[in-house]
């Protein structure tokens, strides 16, 4: 039996995983502090 | 160390420090995570019994490591907000447990996809990996405690509780190598050294160095957006007045 299947798709799942929670996460930061930033100026 | 802890609960000294932080350990991070996983992928030897699917280490360990620092982090947050009522901290622990969850998803789909070519099995009741299933169910439980007591105006301390009761079983992820031993192999890396080869070894305290840090990253996005937020929601309520 091949390993790099299994290897192949640990390693996706875990990039696809972290790169989807950081960008989230980093969009999300973005957009609330920008908002703030224009509320806070009276913009 | 506590004075310097309740200076750090100061939301807008929390932001000066917090702000240039983020970027400092999201880029260290992927940097690390790159050199980590090429090397374990590329340049580490395939294990004499396991072959090439100890590669699934490289990321697996780290998932592990994140999934169980993740309720730790919660735990100290949970008992700072309970003692000293550092609504920061409060902060700190919502903005941990989604990155923990996933952290803890990844350790056991990886710890699956590593089992079917080394046991023949995606999945076992065995004690490490049942008890890494119920701190994933503790994650989904607090993540919809925390939200539903946000939403009713609460002040966090029935998810606070609810993070340090959840602790309990930390110590039995942890220890459940050594109680059960069944199908999970045993602790690899302790205080006392390490059983796993040099060449390996290297890549992998990297590549978690690396995760560490993104998690780190992560969660302070996650506390900064939602500082912001509770700005936003106070400017508005002014406003309303």
């Amino acid at each position: 039996m091949s390993h790099w299947p299994f290897i192949i798709g640990a390693y996706a799942l875990t990039f696809g995983a972290t790169g989807l929670l950081a960008w989230w996460s980093f969009a999300a930061m973005r957009r609330s502090e920008a908002e703030a930033e224009t509320l806070r100026d009276g913009r | 160390m506590s004075g310097a802890m309740h200076a750090f609960a100061n939301p807008a000294r929390f932001l000066r420090i917090a702000r240039p932080l983020t970027g400092w350990l999201g880029w260290g991070g992927l940097l690390l995570i790159a050199l980590g996983l090429g090397a374990g992928l590329f340049v580490a030897p395939p294990d004499y019994l396991q072959g090439d699917s100890v590669r699934i280490m490289y990321v697996h360990v780290p998932a592990a490591w994140l999934g169980m620092a993740g309720w730790g982090g919660i735990a100290a947050a949970s008992l700072m907000q309970l003692v000293w009522r550092h609504q920061l901290a409060a902060l700190a622990a919502r903005a941990i447990a989604l990155p923990g969850a996933v952290f803890t998803f990844v350790c056991l789909v990886t710890g699956s996809l590593w089992g079917r070519p080394t046991w023949g099995t995606y999945w076992e009741w065995d004690g490490r990996m049942t008890s890494m299933l119920v701190l994933l169910f503790l994650y989904i439980g607090y993540i919809a405690l925390a939200d539903a007591d946000r939403q009713r105006g609460g002040d966090g301390r029935i998810s606070a509780v609810f993070g340090l009761v959840g602790a309990i079983n930390l110590p039995i992820i942890h220890y459940s190598v050594l109680w059960w031993r069944t199908l999970h192999q045993g602790q690899s890396i302790g205080l006392g050294g390490s059983t796993i080869s040099g060449s390996m070894l290297w890549p992998l305290l990297v590549s978690a160095l690396g995760f560490s840090l993104l998690f780190g990253a992560i969660v302070l996005m996650r506390m900064r957006a939602a500082l912001a937020r509770n700005r936003i929601e106070a400017r508005l309520r002014r406003m309303a007045q």
